[in-house]
């Protein structure tokens, strides 16, 4: 019985959940605009790329999409951890790792887009 | 990381075969067998048997290998209608209740415990931590002042909020067929717990729905539900735990909006 009590109730989980299904929702239409977007630049030149990056709709699009996209992920791999790696050190150093790399490539990919943006100020 | 294969003593290998004399038509049963007096590892035993000699049901069929083929094969069964929830067990790679559930109309029949339950013998599996984690929401009514000397009254509506929640055997069918609870038994209380958990919940009766709500808010105890509703589609009552569970999530929601 205590086993099954365990540390009690943690209290949060809500909030983690919650801001999951938002930032879904919010990739749904991103997503489509992402994908199509770039369907129409796969023979498109390097210059011509960088122009619809530099575009302040398309870069801003980017601009909430990427975080969001990165933030949707570090929710989802979390859960996708706890559920499958043994509780204590494995799955503690599999979190910070990964949420670590999340973090890193997601701010990579808004960086790139800001520099493309303004370039010239940065 | 979770093991994705059995681990080597609990692998199941082929086991007798055993024959009913006499002639008529011949179905086969594949029955998991395993005995803690024997050790070893468990085995798929055959018994061939005729459908027209034993009645309806899966439990009729175990019932007649019982007594007619092998007397050691050991199963949990007590109304034999579908209301104590005792002979819950895998038929043909589904939960349910061997006394409600049809024998299928041709083919093999594969019968299994309950998955990913500890097993004690044969189809027996051990429920204890199922039924700790029951009594670990304390499922009775929490009430400071409850009226005395006479009944305690509902409306209609609000007795219909416990319709298709009240009706749960706890034969666990729900819990062992969900992925999550497979992987994470332990810290995951499970729908047919969390079902429970939110019978009490939607009581008008009980005086203690924040505390309830409180216990359950947790990444494992509740939040490891990933709507996969294998839940609902094994229920032999035909209940909807994973609603119950998507209701939780909302009222924890809608007290922090």
């Amino acid at each position: 019985m205590s086993a099954y009590r365990d540390l009690g109730s943690a209290r949060q989980g809500v909030r983690h959940w919650w801001a999951q299904r938002l930032s879904g929702a919010a990739l749904v239409p991103l997503s489509i605009w992402f994908v199509v977007s770039v369907i129409g630049l796969v023979r498109s030149e390097y210059a011509e790329v960088r122009a619809w990056i530099a575009h302040p709709v398309d870069g801003g699009l980017l601009l909430l999409f990427l975080p969001l996209l990165f933030y949707h992920a570090w929710l989802g791999l979390r859960v996708i951890i706890e559920d499958y790696a043994d509780e204590g050190f494995e799955k503690v150093a599999t979190l910070a790792v990964v949420q670590a790399l999340v973090l890193l490539v997601g701010g990579l990919a808004v960086y790139a887009v800001l520099r493309v943006m303004f370039g010239s100020y940065l | 990381m979770a093991k994705f294969r059995l681990p080597a003593a609990s692998r199941v290998r082929p086991g007798t075969r055993h024959t009913e004399a006499g002639g008529g038509q011949r179905r086969r049963v594949h029955v998991y067998r395993w005995n803690p007096d024997q050790g070893g590892n468990p085995q798929l035993d055959c018994y061939e048997i005729d459908p027209q000699r034993c009645g309806p049901m899966v439990l009729d069929a175990l019932f007649y290998i019982k007594d007619h083929l092998d007397s050691t094969l050991t199963f949990r069964r007590s109304c034999r209608e579908g209301i104590c929830g005792s002979c819950a067990m895998n038929v043909n790679g589904a939960n349910t209740l061997s006394c409600t559930q049809a024998l299928p109309a041709k083919g093999d029949i594969h019968v299994y415990p309950l998955p990913h339950m500890p097993v004690l013998k044969d189809l027996v599996p051990d429920m204890s931590g199922f039924y700790a984690q029951y009594a670990a929401v304390r499922p009775w009514l929490r009430a400071d002042n409850q009226p005395q000397g006479r009944e305690q009254l509902q409306s209609s509506g609000q007795r219909a909020e416990l319709d298709g929640l009240y009706e749960c055997i706890l034969c666990a069918c729900c819990s062992t067929s969900c992925p999550s609870y497979w992987w994470n038994g332990d810290r995951y209380l499970g729908p047919a717990v969390l079902l429970q958990a939110y019978r009490w919940i939607v009581d008008s009766r009980d005086q203690d729905t924040g505390g309830r709500l409180d216990e359950l808010e947790d990444p494992f105890k509740l939040f490891r539900c990933h709507t996969i509703m294998n839940c609902t589609q094994s229920c032999p009552k035909g209940l909807n735990p994973a609603r119950a569970i998507a209701e939780i999530k909302k009222l924890l929601l809608a007290r922090t909006l």
